[in-house]
């Protein structure tokens, strides 16, 4: 009974868990946005609500070197890489309009994305409070 | 708490920004300060921002590394009257720039506002999350 209801939970705490990760990457990118050669940051959310529901979260490995050639020396991406939201791996934005300073981020496209995620975030709190109804009452008398 | 998190970021550029403000708050004062304590004429200042981990990798805040000041000559002026000519009669005065001092204020005050909208919204996303099973 309690798995079900766990099951039942899941996918919207997930996606809340996600969703609130991802804002505050993209706080970080509105904050370092006069920091010279800061690089924008952002996650693909579809991929990363998929792993994190299909429990893939350490089956990612780090970024790899390309290797043409199998004499070539293999390369894995240092600990202080972009990071990860639920084990999947951030990237980093490609930039429209380069800047002098080597910084890439684009105020108009975080604020953009940062306000889709927070109303994003809102309607996910509204549909697990609409679970929990729903919940309450089927297992209220009457 | 993640959400929580975003103040930390948010708060540290807004504190980066406002030291911003703040040098430039001092350069347009002392654009006619044709000397200073250690008897050189005033030079700009300016600000280095650095990406710092708040937290973890994925989060980061800003932090000032250093305050630098501007090495281009003093510009010099043609004032025989004034008590710190040299014997041309041009006095050295400041290299603060007026114009880019003003467009640094624009900027500053403009990424202020930014991250302060960004806690706005980080604090309306956490008083919703209160409101869970209520």
């Amino acid at each position: 009974m309690v798995s079900k209801l766990d099951d039942y939970f899941r996918f919207n705490e997930m996606a809340l868990n996600l969703r609130a990760q991802r804002q505050q990457v993209l706080a970080s990118n509105i904050a370092n946005a006069d920091t010279p050669n800061y690089k924008a940051r952002d996650v693909n959310f579809a991929d990363a609500l998929k792993n994190a529901l299909d429990n893939k979260s350490n089956t990612i490995p780090p970024l790899q070197l390309d290797r043409t050639a199998a004499s070539h020396v293999a390369g894995t991406a240092p600990e202080t890489g972009p990071g990860s939201i639920g084990g999947t791996a951030l990237q980093y934005r490609t930039p429209a309009q380069g800047s002098v300073d080597g910084n890439t981020v684009d105020l108009d496209v975080e604020r953009n994305e940062f306000v889709d995620n927070g109303i994003r975030y809102e309607a996910g709190v509204t549909a697990v409070n609409g679970q929990i109804k729903a919940m309450l009452n089927a297992i209220q008398p009457g | 708490m993640s959400l929580s998190n975003i103040f930390n970021v948010a708060g540290s550029a807004m504190s980066a920004q406002s030291q911003r403000l703040n040098a430039t708050a001092s350069n347009i004062a002392n654009a006619d300060s044709a000397t200073s304590p250690n008897g050189t004429p005033y030079r700009a200042k300016q600000v280095v921002f650095e990406a710092i981990p708040v937290g973890s990798v994925k989060d980061s805040g800003v932090k000032v590394a250093a305050v630098v000041e501007d090495q281009a000559p003093p510009k010099l002026v043609y004032d025989p009257k004034h008590p710190m000519a040299d014997g041309n009669g041009y006095v050295a005065m400041p290299n603060v720039n007026p114009v880019e001092e003003m467009v640094n204020m624009i900027s500053a005050s403009r990424s202020y506002q930014t991250n302060v909208e960004t806690m706005n919204t980080a604090k309306a996303m956490l008083v919703k999350t209160l409101t869970i099973g209520q």
